[in-house]
This record gives C-alpha cells, sequence and structure tokens, in this order.
C-alpha cells in the first residue's frame, strides 16, 4: 500500500458494517457470520465507503480522535482486514 | 457462524445472535439426511406472516444480527418475500437456506428487492434416484438454472452438500461441479445423526477409509481452488471422537423458531424429555430466551456431570450435544458419547465399526415425508 492517495478501501461485497446498539460495538456481517469489532476496527471501516482515499481516511480519523502518526496503524489493520476479505483496497 | 459471544457463566445471558426461522416443515423433497424432526407431521399449524413479523421485530428488538430463513423448503411459504422485507428493514442481515427447488426469475428478484442478502443452496434429495444422482444431469440443470439467477442478482454461490455413505464416493465430482457452478463457498456437511438421519444411520455413516479419501480429495481440491473457493469439510463426529461446542453453546447465540412458533436452542431440541419449550404464541421472545427453563436449562457448565465436570476441556466442548447425549445415552446430561471419555462411547465405536465392517442394515431406508413422519410417530 504505497500510494494511500489512490487506494479507495471498500468494504468487501456482501459484507455489512453497522452499529449494534445491544451488543455496544460496530460488527461486521457477512453471509451466515459476524464479527464483534473494537472501537479502532469499526471506526476504521465506517470511513470504508469506496469513495474516500485512505490518505483521507487517514486525516479524518486524526481529526476525530484529535491525534496525529495513525498511517501505519490504519494501513497494517486495512492490510490484516483485506487477508481476510473483509475490504478491498482498490 | 464466527462469532466470540461469551458462554454464560452464571451471569445474565448475552443476546441471541442468530435467529433462525423455520418457516415451514413442507418441502417438496424427501431427504434421508433431514434434520427435521421425524414428528413433524404433527407440529404443522404453522405461524401466520403477522406472527412471523412479531417475531421477527422482537428478535431484533433483542439483538438479533443475523436472521435465517429456512424449513421445509421456505420458497413454499408464499409470504416469504413479506418476511425478508421486514427483516431486511429491521436491520438483520437476511440469510435463505434453499433447495433452490421452486425459485424462479420472478421470485429471485423479489428477494433481491426485498433486501435479500444471501442465499445458501443446498443439495436437493437425490438418494431416491441415486442413478440421477450419480450421472448428476438433473441436479446439474437445476443447480446451473438457479446459479444463473444468483449471479444475475448478485448474490455470490453458496453451496451446501450433506455428505454422507451414498454420496461420499462422489466428492471429487461433487466439488468440481461446485466449481463448475463458480461456486465461491462450498460446505461439505458431513451427516449429523439426529432425526431423519438418526433412523437411517446404518445407511448413511461412511466407513472410516472411505472418509480418509474424503478428506484427502477435498484437501487436493482446496490447494487448487486456493483464492477462489473456500471449502469447508463439517468435522464427522463420530470417526473424530471429539465432541462440538454445539450450537456454540445452548442458548448462547442461536434461537430457532420452529414453523409451529416453538422457541428452540436449536432444530431438535424439541426431542429432549422433561423440557418444555414455549412457543411465541404464548410468551415474548425476551421472556423465552431469558427466563424460560428450556433455554435455561443447559447454559454454561454448571448442569454437567462427570466425566464433563472435571474434565478441563469443559468450557472447549461444553460437554458436546445434548440432544447426542440423549439419542445415544438416553441421558440429556450425559457427556456426548462421541466423546472418548464418555461411558457410551461404545455405541459410538460399534456403529464405526458395523459401517467399517459393510454390514447390511437391518431396515430399508426411511424416505422424509409425511406418512413416515405419521408412522414413526402414531
Amino acid at each position: 500500500m504505497t500510494t494511500p492517495d489512490r487506494v479507495l478501501p471498500r468494504l468487501a461485497h456482501g459484507f455489512r458494517l453497522q452499529w449494534e446498539e445491544a451488543q455496544g460495538c460496530h460488527v461486521l456481517l457477512y453471509p451466515e457470520g459476524m464479527v464483534k469489532l473494537n472501537r479502532s476496527a469499526g471506526e476504521i471501516l465506517a470511513r470504508c465507503d469506496g469513495r474516500t482515499t485512505l490518505e483521507h481516511v487517514v486525516a479524518q480519523l486524526e481529526t476525530a480522535f484529535d491525534t496525529k502518526g495513525l498511517d501505519a496503524e490504519v494501513a497494517k489493520f486495512l492490510e490484516l482486514a483485506a487477508a481476510q476479505h473483509w475490504v478491498e483496497l482498490t | 457462524m464466527s462469532t466470540t459471544a461469551p458462554a454464560a457463566a452464571g451471569d445474565r445471558p448475552g443476546p441471541p445472535l442468530w435467529l433462525l426461522a423455520e418457516l415451514t416443515y413442507r418441502c417438496p423433497l424427501h431427504c434421508v439426511f433431514c434434520y427435521n424432526p421425524i414428528d413433524f407431521a404433527r407440529h404443522e399449524q404453522e405461524l401466520s406472516t403477522a406472527e412471523w413479523l412479531r417475531v421477527l421485530r422482537e428478535g431484533r428488538a433483542l439483538g438479533a444480527v443475523q436472521c435465517g430463513f429456512s424449513g421445509g423448503e421456505p420458497l413454499l411459504r408464499e409470504d416469504l418475500e413479506i418476511l425478508v422485507a421486514e427483516a431486511h428493514a429491521l436491520g438483520y442481515y437476511t440469510n435463505l437456506l434453499t433447495s433452490g427447488v421452486g425459485l424462479n426469475e420472478v421470485r429471485a428478484a423479489a428477494l433481491r428487492s426485498a433486501g435479500l442478502d444471501h442465499i445458501q443452496l443446498s443439495f436437493q434429495d437425490s438418494t431416491r434416484e441415486l442413478n440421477d444422482f450419480l450421472s448428476h444431469t438433473k441436479t446439474f440443470e437445476l443447480k446451473s438454472r438457479v446459479g444463473e439467477m444468483l449471479k444475475t442478482q448478485g448474490w455470490p454461490m453458496v453451496m451446501n452438500v450433506v455428505i454422507h455413505r451414498l454420496n461420499i464416493e462422489h466428492i471429487d465430482r461433487i466439488i468440481a461441479m461446485a466449481d463448475e457452478l463458480g461456486a465461491s463457498y462450498l460446505e461439505l456437511a458431513n451427516t449429523q445423526y439426529y432425526s431423519w438421519a438418526q433412523v437411517n444411520r446404518a445407511h448413511l455413516l461412511p466407513t472410516s477409509d472411505q472418509l480418509r479419501r474424503a478428506e484427502a480429495i477435498t484437501d487436493a481440491w482446496r490447494r487448487r481452488l486456493e483464492g477462489r473457493m473456500k471449502i469447508f469439510f463439517v468435522a464427522p463426529d463420530y470417526h473424530e471422537g471429539k465432541p462440538k461446542k454445539c450450537m456454540n453453546g445452548w442458548g448462547n447465540v442461536f434461537l430457532t423458531i420452529a414453523p409451529d412458533g416453538s422457541a428452540l436452542p436449536c432444530h431438535t431440541a424439541r426431542m429432549l424429555p422433561g423440557l418444555r419449550f414455549p412457543t411465541v404464541r404464548e410468551r415474548s421472545l425476551k421472556e423465552i430466551w431469558y427466563e424460560s427453563e428450556g433455554f435455561n436449562r443447559y447454559r454454561g457448565t454448571g448442569w454437567m456431570k462427570e466425566p464433563c465436570v472435571s474434565c478441563p476441556d469443559k468450557q472447549n466442548d461444553l460437554g458436546g450435544c445434548r440432544c447426542q447425549a440423549y439419542l445415544l445415552a438416553q441421558d440429556p446430561q450425559a457427556a456426548d458419547p462421541v466423546c472418548p471419555k464418555s461411558p457410551d462411547h461404545g455405541t459410538v465405536t460399534r456403529a464405526v465399526a458395523a459401517a467399517d465392517a459393510d454390514q447390511a442394515p437391518a431396515q430399508p431406508i426411511v424416505f422424509r415425508d409425511r406418512a413416515n413422519s405419521l408412522k414413526l410417530c402414531p
């Protein structure tokens, strides 16, 4: 992932992300299955809409959490998520 | 379902995450391995559309996120599209478990616009016409037609094949067919011996050799199809001697509603003696899930006896399956007899030994149909 200004992360086909009040977390839903997400994973995936570049996803998170230097952490998580076929990095 | 919902260890249980709506026991097929109860003909008072809509709302309010529509054959319910639309609007991820018999372009499009997220296509009964099964002609035609419909509607092709002695030798051809049909996921479900499969066990239990070969063939295909198709081989617990964490824990994740509205921790739990499961006509889902004796009885580990109580694996397998304990040891509190530590493990090893010895079953095979249901359970 060397071009964060070009990569447009989005959820893979058939996957859906939603906030679940009963569980107090974001969950990722797919055919007959579910992954409970921790807070940072939920916040990252909530921004993977296929229209926002990775660079902007990172910028949005840094603004939302009033911090800097999240790019490595976000890129690492998305690579893991892509390996699980949760997201597509196109 | 791969969730990590915690088991209820003395605490209030978590919410049901999976609502399985068994809409009907009616089915055009007569599968000898069917998991519907053998007395299904005694439970024919199906919930109405309005009752199902209430069940869906109550389940979602409790926190359920996955909703499965199954049966019998759920396509036989003419209100399926209405129920899917409501489930989708409520925020469920919606799954339809069907043989595809009765699916046409019009219904596929209607289900898609109702918001159906996913279809799991199971193989139809193939044992009645073994020759057809061996040649795969009719099966293949039906599945390719349905496969085209799925593709048109943008659903992934997810297939499930129940594996048993009568088809295990064809596993190579079955996987090849799934690949030809463009499946992205294939579940090779070794038969679990409940209900009709239990009645027909002597016909269906494969030999240990057959299983070893089938698994080797599956592994070879897995390597070949890496990245194209995922293949899941359900562990055959009779042969492996390893109890399963049934339903991911009793009353932990799954809530099944039978066609007549009985609320069950799994589709076969109604067989257990001394337990009454309320119906959604009598009680709210919330009361049923949190307060009914049926759901509380085997939650956690407090109900266990030896050898489970002192077993280091008790949190991992929760003593295996209660229905299997009842079927094989006539005691739903016993350790699942597939476990080598169970005093009743001999019932399992003898069944496997009989399969390995190729002993001819004493009884003819029994097809799952209404007449046989009434005959078995007068």
